[in-house]
C-alpha cells in the first residue's frame, strides 16, 4: 500500500490548527452572530415595547432642521447661553448636510472655554489648570515629560518677557 | 454629587453638580458602580466633536444600582444592578424596528446622523454620562440590562460599549472560516474585534498599532500576529507581503479620527480640522484588503468629510461596512460567550481610578502612560461599598 504524503501529513482543517484558541469558530455558523444579517425584524427586546410618550421641558434644545419636530426624548443638560449659545442657534440654522453647521459648532466650543474660564473667575475659583491637564499623573509616570513641559513653559514665557521689555 | 466636568480641550476636574432627575415617563436614575473612560472619550477630551459644551459629564461605559424609575417603568426595579448600553434608544422607531438601535431616530434632537448616546456631546442628544455618582437612564425598560449574579461587575461594564463594538467590528467583516483579519488599533476595541475574529473562525489574526506595549498585550491576550506600523516602510505592501501578493481577506478599522501614522492627515485632520479626522487608516484599509475584500469600520470620525481613496474601493470591488454598536443585539451571546470562558474582558483594565482623580484618569489614557489600556473610574460612593 503506498502512503502517500498527504496522508502521512494530512493537512490540519482550521479547528485543529486552531485548537489551542479557546472560542475559535463558536461563532463561525452565521445562525450564532447576534448582529447577522443586519437589519432583523422584529427586533428580539425582552419586552413589548410601546411608542414613547413626549417628553415635556422648558429646557432649551436646539433641533435639527432636517426634522419636522423635536424627538420624543432628548437631553436637557446646558442650554446653549452667551456668545456660544448664539453661534450654536447660528449653526442650527444650517442643515447637518452643510460645513457651515459644523464648522460654526466648533467655534462656538472654543469660544464656550473662555467663557468657563471667565464663569469659573467670576464665581472666585481659580481653575488649577495643572491639576486639571493631569500634571499629577504626568510627573508620577513621565517625569522626564513633565520637566520637558516645565522647561519649554518657562522658556516661553522667558521669551513673551523678553519681547515685551524690547518693545518698551 | 461629584461628576466629571469637561472644561475644554485636555481640561477635565471632577466637579459638584446637581442630582440627575427623572425627565420623562421612561426615564430611570441610576447609581454609578464603575464607569470605563473610551478611547472615543478623547476624541471629546481633544476638543474634536463638535457641540462639546463646558460643564459636559461624559461617560458612556457604566454599570450601576437603579434608585428610581419613572411612572411608565414597568419591568426595571429599584436595586437592580444594572449594565447599561450606550445607546439611548427607543426600541420602536423605523430603526429599532430592524434592530439598528444604534440608529435611533427618537432620541437624539440635535443630528438625523447618529442616535442618542451618553455623555458624548449635544450632538448625540446633550445627556449627561456615567462618569458621575448618578445619570439620567432614558428608555429604563428597553436600554438597561440586569447584570447576572454570575458575571463580575468589570467584566460587565466592558459589555457596554467596548466587547460589543469589537465583536460587531469584526462580525462586519463577514469572516469566513480560514480569513486572513487585518485589525488596525491594539486599543481595546482591536484587542476585542481580534478576539471576536477568532470567535468567527478567522485563520490569520494580524493586529496593526505602533504603541509597543499594546501590541505585546494583544500578542498576548488575542494570540494573534502584530505589526509595528513604524517598523514597515509601507502599509499595503507589508500586509501584501503577508498574504502572497493578494491582500487581507478583511480589514478592520478599530483607530478613527486620531489615528497616527500620516504627517499630512494629522495636520489637515486633527491640528486644522480641514477633516473629520486624521483618515491614514481608511487608507490602510482600502489599500491592505484584496480585491473584494471586506471593510469595517467602527473607528469614530468627525461628521464632515475625509479625504479617502474610494476609487480604489470601487476599482477592487469592496464591500464597506461601518456603524456604531448596536450593544443590546449582541448581550446575550456575548454573556454567553463570557459564561463559557471564551473571553474574559475584565483583563484588559490595566486602572481603577476614583472619579476624584477623573483628570488623572483622562491624562494617562490620552497619553498612553503606564502602559495604560483600559480606564475604570469608580465613584466614592461605589468604592465605599
Amino acid at each position: 500500500m503506498i502512503i502517500t504524503d498527504a496522508q502521512q501529513n494530512p493537512p490540519r482543517n482550521q479547528a485543529q490548527r486552531h485548537s489551542h484558541i479557546v472560542g475559535w469558530g463558536a461563532d463561525l455558523d452565521h445562525a450564532h452572530r447576534p448582529a447577522y444579517p443586519m437589519e432583523r425584524t422584529p427586533p428580539r427586546l425582552p419586552h413589548a415595547v410601546p411608542p414613547p410618550e413626549q417628553q415635556h421641558s422648558h429646557a432649551d434644545v436646539l433641533v435639527s432642521t432636517e426634522r419636522p419636530r423635536i424627538t420624543p426624548v432628548y437631553g436637557t443638560t446646558l442650554p446653549p447661553k452667551g456668545l456660544s449659545g448664539w453661534l450654536r442657534r447660528q449653526a442650527f440654522r444650517h442643515s447637518e448636510n452643510d460645513i457651515r453647521h459644523w464648522m460654526m459648532l466648533l467655534l462656538a466650543d472654543r469660544v464656550n472655554m473662555g467663557e468657563g474660564l471667565i464663569d469659573d473667575l467670576s464665581r472666585g475659583h481659580v481653575p488649577n489648570l495643572y491639576a486639571e491637564m493631569g500634571g499629577r499623573a504626568e510627573l508620577r509616570h513621565n517625569p522626564m515629560g513633565a520637566a520637558r513641559k516645565a522647561a519649554i513653559g518657562i522658556a516661553a514665557l522667558a521669551l513673551i518677557a523678553l519681547a515685551l521689555k524690547r518693545r518698551r | 454629587m461629584l461628576a466629571m466636568n469637561y472644561r475644554g480641550p485636555y481640561r477635565v476636574r471632577a466637579a459638584h453638580k446637581a442630582e440627575p432627575e427623572i425627565e420623562h415617563p421612561g426615564d430611570a436614575i441610576v447609581r454609578v458602580t464603575r464607569s470605563c473612560i473610551c478611547g472615543s472619550d478623547l476624541h471629546l477630551y481633544h476638543g474634536l466633536v463638535p457641540d462639546t459644551r463646558v460643564g459636559t459629564t461624559f461617560g458612556h461605559e457604566f454599570t450601576g444600582v437603579v434608585e428610581a424609575v419613572g411612572p411608565a417603568v414597568q419591568h426595571l426595579k429599584p436595586g437592580q444592578h444594572v449594565l447599561v448600553p450606550f445607546n439611548i434608544f427607543c426600541g420602536n422607531c423605523y430603526f429599532c424596528q430592524k434592530e439598528l438601535y444604534s440608529n435611533c431616530h427618537d432620541t437624539n434632537p440635535s443630528a438625523t446622523a447618529v442616535g442618542g448616546i451618553y455623555g458624548y456631546s449635544h450632538t448625540t442628544g446633550g445627556y449627561d454620562g456615567g462618569q458621575a455618582e448618578y445619570v439620567r437612564v432614558p428608555m429604563a425598560d428597553i436600554g438597561p440590562t440586569v447584570i447576572p449574579p454570575d458575571l463580575d461587575v468589570d467584566d460587565a461594564v466592558l459589555l457596554t460599549d467596548a466587547l460589543p463594538t469589537g465583536y460587531q467590528a469584526a462580525e462586519m467583516g463577514d469572516i469566513e472560516e480560514g480569513d486572513t483579519v487585518v485589525i488596525f488599533g491594539a486599543g481595546p476595541i482591536g484587542i476585542f474585534a481580534a478576539k471576536s475574529a477568532w470567535l468567527l473562525g478567522a485563520g490569520r489574526v494580524i493586529v496593526v498599532d505602533h504603541v509597543e506595549y499594546r501590541l505585546d498585550f494583544v500578542r498576548r491576550y488575542a494570540q494573534c500576529e502584530v505589526v509595528d506600523f513604524k517598523q514597515v516602510g509601507d502599509m499595503a505592501i507589508h500586509i501584501k507581503k503577508m498574504t502572497d501578493g493578494l491582500g487581507a481577506d478583511v480589514c478592520i478599522d478599530c483607530v478613527g479620527c486620531e489615528a497616527a501614522g500620516s504627517f499630512a492627515h494629522t495636520l489637515l485632520g486633527v491640528k486644522l480640522k480641514l477633516q473629520g479626522g486624521a483618515a491614514i487608516v481608511l487608507h490602510w484599509c482600502i489599500n491592505a484588503v484584496r480585491k473584494g475584500g471586506r471593510v469595517s469600520i467602527v473607528g469614530v470620525y468627525g461628521p464632515t468629510f475625509n479625504a479617502v481613496p474610494i476609487g480604489n474601493a470601487v476599482n477592487k470591488g469592496l464591500t464597506l461596512r461601518m456603524n456604531q454598536a448596536s450593544v443590546k443585539r449582541h448581550l446575550p451571546r456575548l454573556i454567553e460567550h463570557i459564561q463559557a470562558g471564551r473571553i474574559r474582558p475584565s483583563d484588559i483594565i490595566t486602572h481603577r481610578i476614583d472619579l476624584c482623580d477623573v483628570a488623572d484618569a483622562y491624562h494617562l489614557f490620552s497619553s498612553k502612560l503606564d502602559n495604560c489600556i483600559k480606564t475604570v473610574l469608580v465613584p466614592p460612593s461605589a468604592l465605599a461599598a
